[in-house]
């Protein structure tokens, strides 16, 4: 590693630490916006004054607002993310780590379906560019973009599972419990609903960043060489048009995770997305607030990740540096 | 010399002919393939759609005639579509529609009527007897009012502070850039609704949140555009004649930043009409009775929908539309106003 890398792992770690320093406190500063009384809210009306301002001596809710904000991210540092003011009053940290696994693998299943289907599809598109195929893909993902995840999940579920009876409405499977098939089988609606969108950004990226690639010359000659369409596509023309859709996959971590919210909601999954909508929705500020810190935590580690490992990836960016 | 084919004209444009019978059949094809009861429901979207793709087709063709061939039909489509709908959102209090909103009115209308594009419900009712067609154009007012309004406050905040920090860069520049970071950190919707916990969702807290998710690709794009401007001719020029900075950034600067960040703008219209409708549907934006487009999907949820799926599809389809006549709107304007792909 030579020392302007070095150099510039720490100007990025430094920079990380800082931004999720800031998100630390906008988090911490929901319970400022919070209307009334987190010991009302916490034990209920029609509870003698002294029990509440035990509670808030208890909760630590008479401190300054800087002790507090100091003692809460002490103890986020260690795992403590506090306790859901909601019954069960469970950890919300064991809350997160049971969830944590649904959404990851929504995402990464439904990241995987919008590869699958988007890179054919893309070369498809780009091989016969202009042609009926072509203009039917473009305007089918044009109009994909437009349809809202949680509108999309709706038209799928009553398709497959009401129509066509294909796929069961809920009741998770979870992978620990050792039936793979079974969770897959679950797991394959609400990934293909957060598939769709991906889906559909990638077929027209990829497409792009392909036809302007079939016009090299080495494809011609390729071409002129007599080999099969489908091999110059996936051999040659593949690789040097991928690096948008590299960059895509970084960039649409966001809407994956957003739409992986509503999903599970929307197919009730025991996911992060129910647990922080049922949270938001009773006024859980801890769970909310501990979800929202892991979820920025983990969006910003892998952004900061593809940020790094794009120069590893097209040797164009490496020179600039070297 | 470039080589000019002399052009033949026939006598009487026949492809014109083609084209006006393509409009004319395909409408009369959707408006019978609508509102027929003759038909299976499958039968009469079909035949729906054939008469809708006639009707494009030939709309096209004539188009292409009159205006030339950079005519885009899909375009004016779009356009159409958000004109009618803005005029009918902005009257929809005087216009003579059924009940939307007060249940205890709708007790001797019929429930989940289905859609006949006729009578007293064109667009069907709900569980209470509710008018969709009412009900859509109240949500349309909201979805409407909050999302313009969510990116009117969040392009001038966030154009301004990009204007500033990208003129006078320095700690400012580097401060700003910070706090955009951070609040690109957190994924959009996971933002909303970290908001919604905390704040009543009222139609001006919503917007104010959603304003808040535009600022930070706001600032980002008008900082970028502002700093590839401020080593060109004209504003050097400004400064050596002794323009006061504010002259600088309010003339020379804005005007060029101003487009660029309009065609952002028209793009965010659809992101926020869908991030709004996606809060609702959740249960966590506007509330019921107040009808939006998502709280209204949201009364399909479970065994309605499957009995009744005009209550999903017809607020459904009203969000496509108006979110899909915005990306194209958008699209175009980002292609005329702002080469640069900008990345969301």
């Amino acid at each position: 590693m030579s020392l302007a890398t070095v150099r510039r792992l720490a100007l990025g770690a430094a920079e990380l630490v800082g931004v999720l320093l800031i998100v630390s406190i906008g988090v911490f500063s929901l319970v400022v916006l919070l209307p009334g009384d987190p010991a009302v809210a916490i034990l209920g009306p029609g509870h003698p004054p002294s029990a509440y301002a035990e509670l808030r001596q208890e909760l630590g809710l008479d401190d300054p607002l800087l002790t507090r904000y100091l003692h809460w991210l002490g103890g986020v540092l260690q795992g403590d993310l506090g306790r859901s003011i909601v019954p069960p009053q469970g950890e919300v940290s064991s809350r997160l780590v049971s969830a944590l696994p649904v959404s990851a693998e929504i995402a990464v299943l439904g990241l995987l379906i919008a590869l699958v289907i988007a890179v054919p599809l893309a070369m498809w598109s780009a091989y016969r560019e202009g042609g009926v195929v072509d203009r039917i893909i473009s305007a089918g993902t044009f109009g994909v973009l437009s349809v809202p995840s949680f509108l999309a999940g709706l038209l799928l579920i009553w398709l497959m599972v009401n129509s066509l009876g294909w796929f069961p409405r809920s009741e998770w499977v979870r992978l620990s419990e050792g039936d793979l098939l079974g969770n897959l089988h679950h797991a394959f609606l609400p990934a293909l609903t957060v598939a769709l969108v991906e889906l559909a950004m990638f077929t027209r990226v990829l497409r792009g960043d392909l036809i302007v690639t079939l016009r090299e010359d080495y494809i011609l000659a390729a071409r002129a060489k007599g080999m099969a369409p489908l091999r110059i596509l996936v051999a040659d023309a593949l690789r040097p048009s991928s690096f948008s859709l590299v960059t895509l996959l970084g960039l649409s971590l966001g809407r994956l995770i957003g739409s992986t919210v509503i999903v599970e909601y929307l197919f009730s999954l025991p996911g992060m997305g129910s647990l922080v909508v049922n949270a938001a929705s009773q006024g859980d500020y801890p769970v909310v607030q501990g979800a929202v810190l892991v979820i920025a935590f983990i969006y910003v580690v892998i952004n900061a990740g593809i940020d790094f490992s794009y120069g590893h990836l097209d040797p164009r960016t490496r020179r600039v540096h070297a | 010399m470039p080589d000019i084919a002399p052009r033949t004209r026939t006598a009487f444009p026949l492809p014109l002919l083609y084209a006006a019978a393509f409009v004319v059949i395909g409408l009369a094809l959707l408006v019978y393939g609508a509102t027929t009861t003759a038909l299976i429901p499958p039968a009469k979207v079909l035949l729906a759609l054939t008469g809708l793709g006639l009707l494009m087709n030939g709309a096209a063709r004539l188009g292409k005639a009159w205006a030339g061939p950079d005519f885009d039909i899909v375009f004016w489509f779009a356009a159409a579509w958000l004109v009618l709908l803005g005029l009918a959102a902005l009257l929809a209090p005087w216009l003579p529609l059924a009940e939307e909103r007060d249940v205890a009115a709708t007790v001797t209308e019929p429930v989940f009527e289905t859609p006949t594009f006729t009578g007293a419900h064109p667009l069907g009712t709900n569980g209470f007897g509710l008018d969709l067609l009412a009900r859509s154009l109240h949500g349309a007012r909201s979805s409407l009012l909050i999302s313009l309004s969510a990116v009117l406050v969040g392009t001038v905040v966030g154009g301004a502070i990009g204007l500033v920090a990208g003129y006078l860069r320095k700690t400012l520049d580097r401060a700003v850039g910070l706090a955009t970071n951070s609040l690109l950190a957190v994924p959009p919707l996971i933002l909303l609704i970290a908001l919604a916990t905390v704040l009543e969702p009222s139609l001006r807290n919503v917007a104010l949140s959603l304003a808040l998710l535009t600022v930070p690709s706001m600032v980002r794009l008008s900082r970028a555009t502002t700093m590839a401007y401020t080593n060109r001719e004209f504003v050097v020029a400004a400064r050596a004649m002794g323009a006061k900075r504010s002259r600088i950034m309010l003339r020379e600067l804005l005007p060029n930043v101003l487009l660029p960040i309009t065609s952002l703008a028209i793009v965010m219209i659809s992101v926020l009409i869908v991030a709004e409708a996606s809060l609702s549907f959740l249960g966590l934006g506007i509330q019921p009775p107040e009808p939006t487009w998502g709280n209204m999907i949201a009364e399909g949820e479970g065994r309605v929908f499957k009995e009744h799926p005009h209550i999903v599809l017809v607020p459904g389809a009203f969000l496509f539309l108006t979110v899909f006549a915005f990306n194209i709107v958008g699209e175009k304007a980002r292609r005329r106003w702002d080469p640069r792909s900008v990345k969301l």
